[in-house]
């Protein structure tokens, strides 16, 4: 796996692994048995995987929505200049779950995600505050497809 | 109106970052929060059985995975086919998600977003092509971005004190 070279274990226990173990004391004996290998063996090469950056992290995924909570998409026309510190004030804002840089003149999208709704335009006045930059706002109005699940 | 007890909050702070790299991650978790196992894998059951936990999985990023063209497609698609239309390109193999969202005049003219992935643009500009034939006449316009660098990517983050219920003001 040097350099992210991945072997074909590597690629099926990432397939395997985004679409989520089960909820049992040993999650991973099932994968291992399919993969004919040990358990430890996965856990060494999920933790290497972690650490390559190659998986970003191994937890569960919440629902904000679920929560009670609230969700948007959020994007930023922001100047080249300023993009690193931009980027900083939101890197430092726990209610901003994602940020990409994105190849456009709204070069910021960002997703707000919190546990009570009305922190979202809370959240959102305090960007615009803090970076003197108008945030367009764009939720979800309806959802047709959540899939994150990737061919690997 | 928390959908979590103070136990449930506990662990999934304890979780959120990753869970616990071993061959028993919720014993290990368990042991670390002072509960038994089977308490922590019953809660994490009811907590997906409500979709707050949607799954307990590995979050991938895609350009170490070689999914170096990532784009957001947008579409301005006409409101009295859009539900009908993005249900057809949410269907598409190559659709991670589809969204329809409000148009901002006159700085942004798209209701639909449809993120798409390829081995390089090229594919992405084919898989893009596929879902404009799709859409036929009923869009009128249409921009592409594609993903240049992950700034974040930590999902939803609890936060210890943020119930709320408990203790908030009442209604400031």
């Amino acid at each position: 796996m040097r350099n992210g070279h991945l072997d074909p274990i590597d690629r099926a226990i990432v397939a395997n692994l985004q679409r989520g173990v089960p909820l049992v004391g040993r999650p991973f004996a099932e994968l291992a048995a399919t993969l004919e290998t040990t358990e430890e063996t996965v856990v060494a090469r999920l933790s290497r995987l972690i650490e390559t950056g190659v998986i970003g992290r191994f937890a569960p995924m919440l629902d904000a929505e679920k929560l009670g909570g609230a969700v948007s998409l959020c994007a930023m026309a922001v100047p080249a200049e300023r993009f690193e510190e931009v980027a900083g004030i939101l890197e430092a804002m726990p209610e901003v779950a994602h940020n990409y840089e994105r190849e456009h003149r709204f070069n910021m999208w960002f997703v707000l995600a919190v546990e009570r709704p009305e922190r979202l335009p809370e959240a959102i006045a305090a960007i615009e505050r803090a970076t003197g930059l108008e945030v367009l706002d764009l939720p979800k109005l309806e959802e047709y497809r959540l899939e994150l699940v990737l061919p690997v | 109106m928390s959908m979590l007890d103070p136990i449930d909050r506990r662990i999934l702070l304890a979780s959120q970052d990753g869970l616990p790299l071993s061959v028993a991650p919720f014993a290990e978790l368990a042991r670390r929060l002072g509960l038994e196992e089977r308490e922590v894998l019953a809660r994490l059951r009811r907590l997906r059985e409500q979709g707050v936990v949607r799954r307990i999985a590995a979050v991938p990023n895609h350009f170490r995975l070689g999914f170096v063209a990532n784009a957001m497609t947008v579409w301005d698609v006409d409101d009295r086919e859009v539900s009908r239309l993005g249900r057809l390109v949410g269907a598409l193999p190559f659709v991670s998600h589809c969204y329809r969202r409000p148009r901002r005049p006159p700085d942004w003219p798209f209701n639909l977003f449809a993120m798409i992935h390829g081995k390089d643009r090229a594919e992405t500009e084919a898989r893009r092509a596929e879902i404009a034939r799709l859409l036929g006449e009923a869009c009128r316009g249409a921009d592409v971005l594609y993903s240049l660098r992950i700034l974040k990517k930590t999902g939803l983050r609890l936060r210890p004190a943020e119930p709320g219920a408990e203790n908030a003001p009442c209604s400031a």
